[in-house]
């Protein structure tokens, strides 16, 4: 009894100092990120994106000063006042309240379709670079293929296979960017699997699944991360331009890229329609860009130790 | 007889042509015997060790054949899924440099306890009481902190004591050590040794030491094979060896160790370099090197000589078979 006490009473200590030992690395991520201005700064402005897009998810129009989708014909064009922060546009609609909007549709968009194609890159990747052979030989040829177009055209040209809409953008957008994510991926599998520890692991006796997800995966987390990241501000970035192209996000749905197309036969006389909506792509990829730079500082063992 | 190799012959296919790094070569480990596989770089040990195993890549530029018959079943003819069922089980394997042959991202408890939860199918708590049982036998202080250290928080010897763990925590019959002390400093070296043999004393495995270093042999082996070129050269009992080589290569090398006694200006080294093993001479590979060459060794390759206790692979002792035998 008096063993069983002392053991559970170990397990707790060990326990504690795992969660603590966490919270210290968190904790030095965290001072890394910081110390480092424009990535601090990234981070911020990243945060921010978040939280109105979470929130706006949340309350929908309760927290906008107007209603993004119905507009006041009487009040079209109007430029930005106090009573209309960014102004109107040309169907009186209010340019803040949209903007707003908006975040959450860039952040869903960015957000899933790095998510697929990371994950599916990382499975090619990965597979590519372990197991190498014809296999390998195969499949990065493919990824050849569709790298050797620029990602928006073929982003375009799968647009009109798919048709319009949010949904397909982010399909569009995910199967253009796997490549990046499978040579990067393979790149790192090719120079962790020859190590020693991963021989150590294989003459224990795990087979190619586990050493794959289990060895070899998490040693190149970082610069997975790091490069997930800055995706993020490309496809944000992508969507916009299928949007301002009229092949994304379809009206009266306030995407960013999308208010870009629409309001640009009126450029000449209220310029602010698309100012703002441009200003917002602007900041949050810039906001991702300097994040996922600083990332890649803090993730770097040399700076880490 | 634990271990039992027949003719092995690993072949790799370059772009120069065929490459026999290990050119049939026999020999056999006993239970709970130290048998030690000597040779400079390029002899073909550890890729003896590696095709045993059955690590090498699996390519069509890779072909091992002969027989490694363990335990009367021949490893060659296993499929990769029962490898993978015998390997941390019943064989096991530590590598020559302990900086890196552990994974950086995880906690040494966790790699010590992969190989329990997976062959002994053992929970996590057990598998966790086990990594400090086997810590705690490697001799690393206070085992219960130690376990969730990362590998970078541990010196050199920590690590390789951690290595051993890891390779011996489903106690298996046969234990390959490819140079496990070559990256460590000398006093470490000397504790890594006597860990292993206390090891061997306490589980009874064998151990397959793979070194270029004799005096690491003369410590620890009960039988000594030498490799020169892919072949065996000389086998023998370890006092043997020492007391009375045979080959020209083992005499070599044993001249080549500095002695403490003698003040001479220069080290003994054998003349030459290994040859290419795309481009081995005809006859013995070592007749280049050789002070004792014969006519004969330039066009006849020399058999294994067996010499009651030991074999030797030089034409010097072929009347001494005849006369013997």
């Amino acid at each position: 009894m008096n063993t069983n006490k002392l053991t559970s009473k170990e397990e707790q200590k060990t326990s504690m100092s795992k969660s603590k030992k966490l919270m210290l690395r968190f904790k030095n991520f965290i001072g890394l990120i910081i110390s480092n201005k424009a990535a601090f700064v990234g981070l911020i402005i990243v945060m921010l994106i978040v939280i109105v897009a979470i929130l706006n998810s949340i309350f929908g129009k309760l927290m906008l000063p107007y209603d993004p989708f119905t507009g006041d014909l009487s009040k079209s064009l109007q430029s930005p006042s106090s009573a209309h922060f960014f102004g109107t546009d040309e169907q009186g609609r209010d340019i803040f309240s949209r903007v707003i909007d908006g975040t959450k549709i860039s952040l869903r968009v960015g957000v899933i379709s790095v998510a697929i194609a990371l994950s599916l890159g990382t499975v090619v990747g990965s597979v590519c670079g372990y197991f190498g052979g014809k296999l390998d030989m195969f499949l990065m040829r493919i990824m050849d293929i569709v790298l050797a177009f620029p990602s928006l055209l073929l982003a375009i040209a799968f647009m009109s296979a798919l048709g319009k809409g949010l949904d397909k953008a982010v399909i569009a957008i995910s199967i253009v960017t796997i490549p990046e994510y499978a040579r990067i991926v393979r790149g790192c599998v090719l120079s962790v699997r020859e190590s020693e520890y991963v021989q150590a692991a294989k003459a224990i006796g795990n087979n190619e699944f586990a050493i794959i997800f289990k060895h070899v995966l998490p040693n190149i987390l970082s610069p997975i991360i790091v490069r997930a990241t800055l995706g993020v501000s490309g496809a944000i970035l992508d969507a916009a331009a299928l949007g301002f192209l009229g092949l994304g996000v379809q009206p009266p749905l306030a995407e960013w890229g999308t208010m870009l197309g629409a309001g640009r036969s009126y450029f000449f006389n209220a310029p602010y329609i698309i100012l703002f909506p441009g200003l917002a792509i602007t900041i949050t990829v810039l906001a991702f860009n300097l994040f996922g730079d600083g990332l890649r500082d803090a993730l770097d063992p040399k700076l880490n130790a | 007889m634990l271990l039992d190799i027949k003719n092995l012959k690993t072949e790799f296919k370059t772009k120069k042509g065929i490459v026999a790094a290990v050119n049939g070569v026999d020999f056999s480990v006993d239970k709970g015997e130290v048998v030690a596989i000597v040779g400079e770089s390029g002899s073909g040990k550890s890729v003896t060790s590696l095709s045993l195993m059955r690590l090498l890549a699996k390519t069509d530029k890779t072909k091992v054949t002969g027989e490694a018959l363990f335990k009367g079943e021949n490893l060659l003819d296993k499929s990769e899924k029962e490898m993978q069922k015998m390997r941390g089980k019943q064989l096991s394997m530590i590598f020559q440099e302990p900086m890196t042959s552990l994974n950086p991202v995880f906690t040494i408890g966790r790699q010590i306890s992969e190989a329990v939860i997976k062959h002994d199918g053992a929970t996590k708590k057990a598998a966790r009481e086990r990594s400090i049982e086997m810590l705690r036998l490697v001799g690393i202080p206070s085992p219960e902190t130690r376990i969730d250290n990362y590998p970078h928080q541990l010196s050199g010897g920590m690590r390789q004591r951690v290595m051993i763990a890891m390779a011996l925590s489903c106690s298996p019959e046969l234990l390959i050590a490819d140079e496990p002390t070559t990256a460590l400093d000398v006093t470490i070296q000397a504790q890594i040794l006597e860990l292993m043999l206390e090891l061997k004393e306490k589980l009874g495995t064998a151990i397959l030491l793979i070194t270029h270093d004799l005096g690491v042999v003369a410590e620890v082996a009960d039988k000594v094979v030498v490799m020169y070129c892919g072949k065996v050269v000389e086998k023998a009992a370890v006092l043997d060896i020492f007391r009375d080589p045979k080959h020209p290569y083992t005499i070599g090398l044993l001249n080549s160790i500095p002695k403490i006694d003698e003040n001479e200006e220069r080290l003994f080294i054998i003349p030459g370099t290994v040859p290419n093993p795309l481009n081995l001479p005809s006859g013995c590979a070592f007749r280049d090197r050789c002070p004792n060459c014969l006519e004969k060794c330039k066009t006849c390759e020399p058999p294994l000589i067996n010499l009651g206790e030991r074999e030797v692979r030089c034409f010097l002792y072929e009347k001494e078979n005849e006369a013997n035998g």
